[in-house]
């Protein structure tokens, strides 16, 4: 008997899937990534510090990302009552507002943001109506979180939807003959239950609205400091042939898009031990 | 608490669960709802719950129509036949969440809880379980952590639904015994549907046997076991041999053959005669009134299993003593000890 006898496995393939897996990221994704730092290593660690610390980059880093954070919230909030009304109950055109939540996937991000623009223009059919309330979206970054949450929605939706079908409504039932309110069966046991979905949900919508480019830069006039995303700020220096600096950024995003996601992962692989051990 | 049930009446789409049903459970008693699957036991057993509401017919609790109450205020406890754990928290704050959400003035303090729990938890003997989340449990013990769960509340009615369905044989039989030990020492009106007839009749005070949305027959297990009431119970309690028969003028015919037993006033036409397998005397073949030749013998258990393929057309199988010698290809005469004849073909 030989020690190095192949061990049989119901599931061959592993050496070839995982050696096609290993080589696909690298090229796709690890590659490219790692040319960015090197690239950002023509800097000097003082230059990389005052061009990351400056105020357009710093306030172009903090309007993506606290704009993607309070979109996805929002997403969250409103994919998950979108959700519960499309599983939950019958309703006339159900399967056409089904369809619906996938349109922002599949426009062009461009067209998004061409038609969100004219939405929302001063004489837009719902901006005329907020110019006279005295709100402003278009141009501001009032136009930029609408858009995130535009292009965010089918995210939450999407992730949620199958998990709350799955749900056995012998659970719900159950809690109503112990006594529980429409409210407590809903926060105490349908939530929970749904959690690793909706973190999931959140962080995709997120992610998504951190990169968005093609639907935002319409929307939102672009005024460095004020609703400049950094992104378009990457766009500007490189057409400004200031590639150092155009990496320097995004490098800065990439590690905090990476920390973000995550600790999102984290928070959902806890949130799944909870729901299944 | 009495349960009355009154002309209760169901029907999903065009498929009738319950065509009038009327129903009374008295107060502590232990009942059987048994039937074939479609029959709509669950049916009835979700409309007492308020988990679904009549088309038509009243339910009554202690005299009260209960029907203008939900779930949530009619204080019954359902024990599902696949458990319906909150899978996301643990034994303990499964069996306490009936506590948790009772309306603030009313509700317990933690440490009340606690002790309720604890209580419970001792009554299912699952308190070493308490940290445990369900998918760590065999399913035994989710059963029995459903009902504590059912139990907390303190309900005036325990409705269990198929409690055992989900079990393999062994532990089936220790929660029967388990479950009439239980309602003996907490003596809530207690229900429970099964398609078990074995279950029923072992566990329950009283057996309801259902077919079709209808009662066919309520009564102890030995009144359906030894006086079924319709041909529908007669073949669905015990293993019965069932003889298509004619009956004419007070005679019995078996293929045009006379028999020697009497129609016990079934009016003429098509019936079928009922013979319970092991009243099937076996004698020698000119003996009895049925006549046949043995083509098959298993032996098993306190008996042996013989078939029997008649002269006059159909085979059948009778339970005999073991120490009655048959062997294939032996001619016997049969006489039945008792037998039923009911009307209809």
């Amino acid at each position: 008997m030989s020690v190095l006898a192949p061990r049989r496995s119901t599931l061959p393939g592993f050496g070839l899937t995982m050696g096609l897996t290993l080589t696909w990221l690298s090229l796709i994704v690890l590659i490219p990534l790692a040319g960015l730092f090197v690239r950002s290593t023509d800097l000097s660690l003082v230059q990389f510090w005052d061009i990351v610390t400056s105020r357009r980059t710093l306030s172009a880093l903090k309007i993506s990302f606290g704009l993607s954070f309070a979109a996805a919230c929002v997403n969250l909030v409103m994919g998950t009552i979108v959700v519960w009304a499309l599983v939950r109950y019958r309703f006339p055109g159900r399967r056409l507002f089904d369809a619906i939540v996938d349109v922002p996937f599949a426009l062009p991000t461009a067209v998004a943001g061409v038609a969100l623009t004219a939405l929302f223009a001063q004489k837009g059919w719902l901006g005329a109506p907020l110019a006279a309330a005295g709100i402003k979206v278009a141009f501001t970054p009032l136009g930029i979180f609408i858009a995130m949450i535009f292009i965010g929605i089918p995210f939450v939706v999407r992730t949620v939807q199958p998990v709350l079908i799955d749900l056995d409504p012998e659970i719900e039932e159950a809690a109503a003959s112990l006594g529980a309110s429409r409210w407590h069966i809903v926060t105490k046991v349908i939530l929970p239950s749904l959690t690793p979905a909706l973190l999931t949900g959140f962080a995709l919508a997120f992610a998504r609205a951190v990169g968005e480019y093609g639907s935002v830069i319409f929307i939102a006039g672009n005024l460095p400091n004020v609703s400049e995303i950094a992104p378009l700020l990457i766009v500007i220096r490189l057409s400004e042939f200031r590639y150092a600096d155009a990496t320097a950024i995004a490098v800065v995003m990439l590690v905090v898009a990476f920390v973000i996601i995550f600790a999102v992962n984290r928070l959902q692989r806890w949130a799944q031990a909870q729901a299944s051990t | 608490m009495t349960i009355e049930a009154r002309g209760v009446v169901k029907t999903f789409g065009a498929f009738k669960a319950l065509d009038g049903v009327d129903l009374k459970v008295a107060n502590g008693e232990l009942l059987a709802l048994l039937g074939p699957s479609g029959s709509g036991k669950t049916t009835l057993l979700r409309i007492i719950a308020g988990l679904e509401w009549p088309d038509a017919g009243e339910i009554l609790f202690d005299g009260e129509n209960a029907l203008d109450r939900g779930a949530r205020e009619r204080h019954v406890g359902f024990v599902f036949q696949h458990y319906a754990l909150f899978r996301h928290m643990s034994v303990f704050e499964n069996v306490a969440f009936g506590l948790r959400v009772q309306p603030r003035r009313i509700r317990k303090s933690e440490a009340q809880i606690r002790a309720r729990v604890k209580e419970l938890l001792d009554l299912v003997q699952l308190d070493w379980l308490a940290d445990r989340y369900p998918s760590q449990l065999s399913g035994g013990q989710r059963q029995r952590i459903a009902l504590a769960r059912a139990l907390a509340i303190e309900p005036r009615i325990l409705l269990l639904d198929e409690p055992f369905g989900a079990l393999d044989a062994k532990v089936r039989k220790e929660l029967r015994q388990w479950l009439r030990t239980l309602h003996h020492s907490i003596n809530v009106t207690s229900i429970f549907v099964t398609h078990d007839q074995e279950e029923a009749l072992e566990v329950a005070h009283r057996v309801v046997v259902m077919d079709k949305g209808r009662i066919e027959q309520v009564g102890s297990p030995g009144d359906v076991y030894d006086s079924p009431a319709t041909a529908f119970v007669h073949g669905f309690i015990g293993e019965s041999i069932m003889l298509p028969v004619e009956v004419t003028g007070g005679a019995v015919h078996l293929n045009g053959r006379p028999l020697d037993i009497v129609a016990e006033g079934v009016a003429p036409g098509a019936s079928t005669l009922f013979v319970r397998r092991h009243d099937m005397l076996v004698g020698p073949a000119d003996s009895g009134t049925l006549h046949g030749a043995v083509t098959h013998v298993r032996s098993f258990g306190p008996v042996q299993r013989a078939e029997i393929a008649l002269t006059e057309g159909s085979t059948i199988e009778i339970d005999a003593p073991r120490d009655r010698d048959l062997r294939i290809g032996d001619r016997v005469g049969l006489k039945p000890r008792h037998y039923r004849i009911f009307a209809g073909g």
